[in-house]
């Protein structure tokens, strides 16, 4: 069976015939060539895949493409500004040295995001217990930790902080 | 993963009549169990019948004595609602601690529920509480809705619509994380109401139960002192390479009694 898809992908209205099998992390990486989105465990552990549905977080191989029907997809691709600038998330991973090999990233900084949206003037403790759902097996966390409370500072200072999707 | 069809209904009704139309074909709600089963190969269906679209199964409704909520209601939604907050607290705390945060924004109560994993959180909150799980055909009582490992009382075919929670007097859950996959490696959820105390234990056994020895002390004097003589048996609890019998059985009697104490309102 082949079922038509329609979803918004940053911003840009997507259409695709699918195996209703697709996982929506192939549908980004394969057919829309969005390889940002990473697959890490490919078992709902990792968090490596993480994206944006309608504004939440979720695990892109955890979920089908077809859940995404109607819905807005946003990936670590959909989030700098209009100029190509990092996103204040991703600027603050640079910043505190949030990372080193970067595979675990894209699904933290997407993770991150929406922990700072949701939890402003998070502290240590609450970045720590919200990051479960993304695991890292280089940095040892605590850079990530510093940058995802940076990051969230800036955010909230941030006049231009709307991420979109 | 095998090959399925798929359907996303727009209604109830046609969700319904498609999985009439079809043997064996399954619900999909979140997928954040039903899709790692389907692609280990652990479950297969001819067809995945999607109830993302249902609207109808996405409310919340608090009332004086009842807070229900729909089947279709993302575990992120009911920790974040304002009515599960006032009404049940505690049943907001739970989804709070569900999984991760990723698995909250997909998951499910009615998946949940259905899928009775042995570990799992809402079917704790449904047993000690006393719930009543209504479907498209029948309202069926907590007592009688989940029937062994991974089973429940649902027929083929059957939706889970809502989930109707008598608000208790006061209540408690207290949950030891299996850290690395975030399930109960025990939970136990204590309440107290409509004359009645109840005490429902998940991740020890091959699906959740109730502690009626405990239920009877606490009847008598709800406090944690109660129950700190109650002998929990080892016999039908899990032994697996997180913890042995006799260490699930040590953890309920802990945690129900420090449950009892932040029911209390203690911490
Ligand atoms: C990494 C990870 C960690 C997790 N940690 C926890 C945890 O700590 N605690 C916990 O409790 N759970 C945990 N879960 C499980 C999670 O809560 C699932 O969301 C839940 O068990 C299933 O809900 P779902 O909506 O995703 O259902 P699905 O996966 O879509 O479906 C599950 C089953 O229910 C059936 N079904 C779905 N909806 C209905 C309905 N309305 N009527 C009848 N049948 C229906 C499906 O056919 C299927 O058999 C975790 C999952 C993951 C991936
Ligand atoms: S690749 Fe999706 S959670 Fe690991
Ligand atoms: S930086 Fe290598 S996995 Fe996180």
């Amino acid at each position: 069976m082949t079922v038509s898809v329609s979803l918004t992908v940053n911003g840009k209205a997507v259409t695709a015939d699918i195996d209703p099998r697709t996982l929506l992390a192939q549908l980004l990486r394969e057919n829309l060539h969005l390889t940002g989105t990473h697959i890490g465990c490919d078992t709902g552990q990792c968090g490596a895949c993480t994206v944006h549905l309608n504004g939440r977080a979720v695990k892109a191989c955890n979920l089908l493409a077809v859940q995404a029907h109607g819905a807005n997809v946003t990936t670590i691709e959909g989030i700098c500004g209009a100029h190509g600038e990092l996103h204040p998330m991703q600027a603050a991973f640079r910043e505190h040295h949030g990372l080193q090999c970067g595979f675990c990233t894209p699904g933290m900084v997407m993770n991150a995001i929406e922990l700072a949206q949701k939890h402003p003037n998070a502290n240590e403790a609450t970045v720590r217990a919200e990051l479960d759902g993304n695991l890292c097996r280089c940095t040892g966390y605590h850079n990530i930790v510093k940058a995802v409370l940076a990051g969230a500072a800036d955010m909230s200072k941030s006049v231009n902080n709307s991420v979109k999707g | 993963m095998h090959t399925f069809d798929y359907h996303r209904p727009a209604t109830l009704k046609d969700a319904v009549a498609l999985l009439k139309k079809t043997e064996n074909a399954r619900p999909l709600a979140g997928g954040q169990s039903l899709t790692p089963a389907l692609k280990m190969r652990l479950a297969q269906t001819p067809a995945l019948v999607d109830l993302g679209a249902l609207e109808e199964l996405r409310t919340i409704k608090l009332e004086a004595a009842v807070l229900t909520i729909g089947a279709g209601v993302r575990h992120s939604e009911v920790a974040e609602s304002k009515d599960v907050k006032i009404g049940l607290p505690v049943l907001a705390k739970l989804a709070a601690h569900i999984g991760d945060r990723q698995v909250r924004n997909m998951g499910t109560l009615g998946g949940s529920l259905a899928n009775n994993d042995p570990a799992a959180d809402y079917p704790a909150a449904v047993l000690a509480l006393s719930a009543t799980i209504h479907t498209n055909r029948r309202s069926i009582p907590a007592d009688k809705f989940f029937t062994g490992l991974y089973e429940t009382a649902l027929k083929p075919g059957e939706i889970i619509t809502s989930v109707e929670f008598p608000l208790p007097k006061r209540a408690a859950y207290v949950k030891f994380k299996q850290p690395a996959s975030r399930f109960a490696l025990v939970g136990v959820f204590v309440s107290e109401g409509g004359g009645q105390v109840r005490v429902a234990v998940t991740g020890a056994a091959n699906s959740v139960f109730r502690l009626k020895d405990m239920e009877k002390k606490l009847g008598e004097k709800f406090a944690p002192e109660a129950i700190a003589k109650v002998k929990v048996s080892a016999d039908k609890l899990n032994s697996d390479l997180h913890a042995a019998a006799d260490y699930r059985a040590h953890l309920i009697s802990v945690l129900a009694q420090r449950a009892v104490g932040e029911a209390l309102g203690g911490k």
